[in-house]
């Protein structure tokens, strides 16, 4: 459906985009993660032939965007960051202009009801889109992606700036786009990414740093961190004994949960297991264990470990295959703030917070 | 193209733009026609014909200063590019939609005539000439005044240089009287709008004002969508 190949932007003697690859296969929700700046609106720019690329190839449906612009960008719906709405319009005049526009060929009238039915505008229909709320904008402008009926749909950040219900309702939107079209969305919210892609390419300072299903990821990243214990006894005592286990690596206290129970890190030597250590070591000191579960990492920690460069995830060209666990289809909840690894921990607990909030 | 024609034509009117153009080009033409013809008491309308272009250079810019400017800052310019049309299309929508908002203005004129033609017997030759020398400076001034409002986001940028822009290339053949050589003062008067555009008031269809207003026309054209066309590329 689409094959980027060899991407490279520059502004100035910065890389926007640096050497970006990857295909997508049809119907294939992707997911473009990365920090702010990090390239993928440039990408995604590229894309849909709204800049151009100092080398590499963007082949669409066996259409290049260069070679056959017209033939390319009709196969694609666009939300770009900013939804690119015209103040003066009704949502009516609007749609009826991009559908011109697009040279739609589809029947008009039923067509865009259709759309109006889908995004949820049908009763904002002939309002002047300056005085929609940001959520309808954003809407209208999912709608205006849709026209046509595209196969490849390509939304830039289309929950920014969204109530955490409207939030919901694109999510579920997208998914459910997802089922007809091929999508390509950016995000850096992580969460999002997790509940509606089914593979993700995280990018950073304009490279490719990993490509994989985020079950994957956080798969391959979690055999580095290690188990969260909740002990009642004395902090140092039990800090010291715990350190002092066979293939422990590390021990550290994360801090007082209840009154005289601390959460302790534990990180083991080669991935060993330690649980039965841990449970005998406790049951003879008769400090009860209160809750022990591993650290498997959040998206949040993976990401913040990937684009800090602790990490180099091979980077694939094609998802890699579906594993049979339930998690795995699950948008597997974050983990509570309390039982992640020591370290990123302190950096992760304000941005897990802030899209914790924005989610409920 | 038609879809962005449309759109263009009727976003003249849906906000004050094309209204205050049309009010104001009927002001200083109707002016100009006060002033040489009924309070002159004088049946010839060239010289309000040729004050057009005074008119034109003028306004026109009111007309010009949003048409790319205004895309690329509310960055509208996103679903124009990609969507599946060519450069042209794009910039002929938007240059045809002006067109015709400036082609409604100056109608007002034919009014004129025709209030004079209930006096005097006119000679619509003259007149008819005059409409087509109109209709291609008016074009060609669109088609600058496109030009420049694709080299800056900001609409009042692109309307002060416009004007600037403009009223230059209406002093263009008082600079010729003090050229030192005669060979370059036909080159200035070669290249005045004023001196082309005369030549159609005066009656004369000559195929070379014609060719001169068209060949800016396609000029800035071109250059406008070389400037959209960079942009991508930076």
């Amino acid at each position: 459906m689409l094959e980027v190949k060899n991407l490279v932007k520059r502004y100035g003697s910065k890389y926007a985009v640096n050497d970006i690859s990857f295909t997508v296969e049809r119907g294939e929700i992707l997911g473009f993660l990365g920090p702010n700046g990090a390239g993928k609106t440039t990408t995604m720019n590229i894309i849909t032939g709204y800049l151009s690329s100092a080398e590499g190839t963007v082949n669409i449906d066996g259409h290049e965007i260069l070679e056959d612009p017209i033939a390319a960008k009709s196969c694609i719906g666009y939300l770009p960051e900013q939804p690119p709405l015209y103040m003066d319009m009704t949502v009516k005049e609007y749609l009826n202009f991009v559908y011109e526009l697009k040279k739609v060929k589809l029947p008009r009238q039923k067509h865009i009801e259709e759309i109006c039915k889908t995004v949820k505008i049908d009763h904002v229909y002939n309002r002047l889109i300056r005085n929609l709320s940001k959520g309808y904008k954003q809407r209208v402008g999912v709608a205006q992606a849709l026209l046509g009926s595209p196969e490849l749909l390509i939304l830039d950040e289309p929950t920014v700036g969204l109530d955490p219900k409207q939030i919901i309702e694109i999510r579920n939107l997208i998914k459910e786009l997802g089922k007809n079209h091929t999508v390509i969305l950016s995000s850096h919210i992580l969460p999002e990414v997790q509940a509606i892609c089914e593979r993700v390419i995280v990018i950073n300072e304009g490279k490719i740093i990993a490509d994989d299903t985020p079950d994957h990821l956080s798969r391959a990243m979690s055999s580095e961190s290690g188990l969260a214990v909740r002990l009642e006894g004395p902090v140092t005592e039990v800090n010291n004994a715990l350190r002092a286990l066979p293939n422990v690596h590390s021990c550290n206290p994360l801090g007082e949960r209840e009154k005289g129970v601390f959460e302790y890190l534990v990180e083991p030597e080669n991935s060993a297991d330690i649980r039965r250590d841990v449970f005998r070591l406790a049951a003879e000191k008769s400090w009860p264990i209160l809750s022990m579960k591993s650290t498997e990492m959040s998206l949040e920690e993976i990401f913040l470990k990937l684009t800090s460069g602790e990490y180099l995830a091979p980077v694939k060209e094609a998802p890699a295959p579906a594993v049979s666990d339930k998690s795995a289809k699950k948008p597997s909840k974050s983990p509570a703030p309390d039982d992640v690894s020591a370290e990123p921990a302190a950096a992760v607990e304000p941005a897990k917070k802030s899209t914790e909030g924005s989610e409920e | 193209m038609s879809a962005i024609f449309k759109r263009e034509f009727n976003a003249y009117f849906s906000s004050p733009i094309g209204y205050v153009f049309i009010a104001m080009f009927y002001c200083l033409s109707g002016f100009f026609f006060f002033l040489y013809n009924l309070a002159a008491s004088s049946s010839e309308l060239r010289y309000v014909y040729s004050m057009l272009f005074t008119c034109s250079a003028l306004l026109m810019p009111i007309l010009t200063m949003r048409m790319l400017s205004e895309d690329k800052r509310q960055k509208t310019d996103q679903v124009l590019l990609t969507a599946p049309i060519g450069l042209f299309g794009l910039l002929m929508g938007k240059f045809l939609a002006a067109l015709l908002v400036y082609v409604i203005a100056v109608s007002i004129t034919l009014a004129y005539a025709l209030v004079l033609s209930v006096f005097v017997s006119l000679n619509w030759a003259v007149i008819i000439s005059s409409y087509f020398g109109i209709l291609l400076l008016g074009a060609a001034l669109i088609a600058v005044g496109m030009f420049i409002s694709s080299l800056t986001e900001s609409q009042l940028v692109a309307a002060i240089v416009s004007v600037v822009v403009d009223v230059a290339l209406l002093l263009v053949d008082s600079l010729a009287s003090v050229m030192p050589t005669t060979s370059l003062q036909n080159l200035v008067m070669g290249l005045s709008m004023s001196d082309h555009y005369g030549n159609f008031t005066m009656g004369i269809l000559d195929f070379a004002d014609a060719f001169f207003f068209l060949s800016i026309i396609a000029l800035f054209i071109f250059l406008t969508s070389r400037i959209l066309e960079k942009r991508r590329w930076s």
